[in-house]
């Protein structure tokens, strides 16, 4: 054979392990999860919106934007009065509808008077993810469509019309129902806009914090493998739960400090891209209190605790510098997985399977925190918080029975996968 | 008082027997060698008495305590030299040894570091980063932190393992005088002239056994063997 071919046989051979492959398989299982959720979002984007209409104007373009209505999309309840509004709300609200829209009485006879008619809307708002606002972006949508309607019909009728108001017929009153609270004048989009740009920053940080520390964390039981510092360490007159909770204890401090330095870089960064939507939720009490960021602070510690005892876990298994890459990967994954569901999705609107795998995940609490408690959902927090603490207390007290025994040095695991990974890494 | 006394230590990996029930005792202020080919149960077996590996079966005093049940106990009176050691490289040779002392009694501290400076002699370079010491000044840097400590027991895996001859009579020196001082030293070694120049008395195992185990010069005579070396062969390979 000659000398290339023996070199590239020889390199494929030790780059076909699982440590290779296992990752980049994973990842792609993540993207093709991710492709069919956003499959699914273009599937929901493309089906009717349910909603409720109450038509009072029995005029032409009255009948124009009712016969729309009925036609792109799935009416649950009919009505002519203005007076059936709650029943409306709540047959929509039952039937998982997205918004409820009044054609009033006056609708045609302001057009005609060259004054915009009004829509008024009612929009039930169940999620403030990007996935939530799929359906009320649909009834927008669709109200923009009777809009061009009227403005074709108007330019049909009368040539002459005011040019500034034909391209503007009609005008959305909006009130928004969002977790037992009203909002008055603002749609489900500028909600979930304003608090996408207010909790943006605080899942990619989060998601810094636990890569950067968890993987320092890891690194540094490998170092302690590969510089063969570890027997002595563990024969000198320390417990094994100080030499656990100091490692944790640096590992928490550095990812800090390496934290706020990317806080600061990133601050700048996303101010690129904030945009004011013209509303202040606060004025909807809508707003973090100094006590809120106290449960946030708590919840971003205990989660940070929990991160790195599970690296320490992890970092058990770990031999040298090379098998510590490996394992950082399902801590990577365990914080982007969160932060992706944050992002794109509202805790109370998963489905019950990925709520429950979502919980599970130390690492979302702090990002779910924020959003839970600007609702005043204090259940959520709290328990996240007990279940974070207690997920934190068995797993340190797992790498300290580890420790108390002879898997660290000797290394041999019941874990064969885990086993099997890193001994190819080697 | 013996400061160790193994009875029937068994030690498993899995299905493998490292250590096949051997059982040996070494009193106070003596050097006690343990002999015997790669993978015979030497590291093993003073892993064990390091308080970093459980025992299968037997039992193991070392200086009054019980192994199974007194291991903090025990680690505040040993001192353990693994064969492969290192230090942390981020860290000078000064803050090292600062490392170590600062887990015992603070007020010994400094005269601990102060006692291992003067044992590694390595100079002003004491105040270098580990990651630039030669393996010499390594080992010696490691012999430090394990003498300076006063240990009662110091259990010493290979100590002059890799060293050239200046740097292992060196540290032969050190043990010798360490031992003087009254530390008890259970060392291993594969250097049967080392083994010879040090030991009081030796074992020498085999498979997980000892097969021998006097004062080199009885077991010399008694395998009419010119030194060690022949009584290592002899036992271990006949």
């Amino acid at each position: 054979m000659s000398g290339l071919g023996n070199i590239t046989k020889k390199e494929i051979r030790e780059l076909m392990t699982p440590a290779t492959f296992v990752p980049i398989i994973l990842v792609a299982a993540i993207f093709a999860t991710m492709g069919n959720s956003i499959q699914g979002i273009q599937d929901q984007a493309t089906e009717p919106p349910t909603i409720g209409i109450i038509n009072e104007d029995t005029s032409s373009f009255g009948i124009i934007a009712s016969d729309i209505l009925h036609t792109r999309a799935k009416s649950v309840f009919n009505s002519t009065s203005l007076s059936e509004l709650q029943e409306g709300l709540q047959t929509v609200k039952d039937r998982n509808g997205v918004a409820i829209i009044i054609i009033p009485e006056n609708f045609t006879g302001r057009i005609i008077q060259e004054q915009q008619g009004t829509f008024q809307v009612y929009w039930i708002m169940r999620g403030a993810g990007i996935m939530d606002t799929i359906s009320s972006g649909a009834v927008e949508g669709l109200i923009a469509y009777i809009n061009t309607n009227i403005s074709r019909e108007l330019i049909t009728q009368n040539s002459t019309v005011n040019a500034s108001f034909v391209l503007s017929p009609t005008i959305r009153q909006e009130t928004t129902y969002f977790k037992d609270r009203e909002f008055v004048g603002i749609s489900p989009n500028t909600i979930s806009s304003m608090l996408s740009s207010q909790s943006l920053l605080i899942p990619i940080v989060i998601m810094m914090i636990i890569i950067m520390a968890g993987g320092i964390v890891i690194t540094s039981m490998a170092l302690e493998k590969e510089n063969k510092t570890l027997e002595t360490l563990l024969t000198l007159p320390v417990k094994r739960t100080s030499i656990v909770s100091g490692k944790i204890i640096a590992a928490a401090v550095i990812g800090l400090i390496l934290a706020v330095i990317y806080m600061i870089g990133m601050q700048f960064y996303f101010s690129g891209f904030q945009f004011s939507v013209g509303v202040n939720l606060e004025t909807y009490g809508i707003v973090l209190t100094s006590i809120d960021f106290i449960w946030i602070g708590l919840s971003l510690f205990l989660a940070l605790i929990a991160g790195l005892a599970l690296c320490m876990l992890l970092g058990t298994f770990a031999k040298n510098y090379k098998s510590a890459q490996t394992l950082t990967f399902p801590i990577t994954m365990l914080a982007m997985i969160p932060m992706f569901i944050t992002m794109f999705a509202d805790f109370d609107t998963l489905p019950m399977a990925l709520k429950i795998f979502t919980f599970a995940i130390p690492f979302s609490h702090p990002m779910l925190a924020p959003r839970a408690l600007l609702f005043h959902d204090y259940t959520l927090v709290i328990g996240g918080l007990i279940y974070v603490a207690v997920f934190a207390i068995i797993t340190i007290s797992i790498v300290v029975w580890i420790f108390k025994t002879d898997r660290l040095l000797v290394g041999t695991t019941k874990f064969k996968w885990l086993a099997l990974l890193v001994r190819r890494r080697r | 008082m013996a400061a160790i006394e193994v009875k029937n230590l068994v030690k498993r990996y899995g299905s493998t027997d490292a250590v096949k029930g051997i059982s040996f005792s070494i009193n106070e202020g003596e050097i006690f060698g343990l002999i015997g080919p790669n993978g015979a149960g030497k590291t093993t077996t003073l892993r064990v008495l390091a308080t970093l590996l459980s025992i299968n079966d037997g039992s193991v005093t070392i200086l009054g305590y019980d192994l199974s049940k007194q291991a903090g106990e025990i680690r505040k009176l040993i001192s353990y030299l693994p064969e492969d050691a290192g230090a942390y490289k981020n860290l000078t040779g000064r803050a090292y040894l600062q490392f170590i002392a600062n887990f015992f009694d603070s007020k010994d501290a400094p005269t601990m570091v102060k006692k291992g400076i003067e044992i590694t002699d390595l100079g002003k370079r004491i105040d270098d980063r580990v990651d630039t010491y030669s393996k010499g000044m390594m080992r010696r840097l490691l012999v430090g932190r394990a003498l300076m400590t006063n240990p009662k027991l110091a259990i010493l895996d290979e100590p002059t393992s890799g060293l050239d001859v200046i740097n292992a009579q060196e540290i032969r020196k050190l043990v010798k005088t360490t031992a003087q001082a009254g530390t008890t030293v259970l060392l291993s070694s594969h250097n049967m002239l080392e083994v010879e120049y040090l030991c009081d008395r030796i074992a020498l195992i085999s498979e997980g056994k000892i097969v021998e185990e006097g004062k080199p010069k009885a077991l010399m005579e008694k395998h009419q063997a010119r030194n060690i070396e022949e009584v290592f062969v002899r036992t271990v390979h006949e």
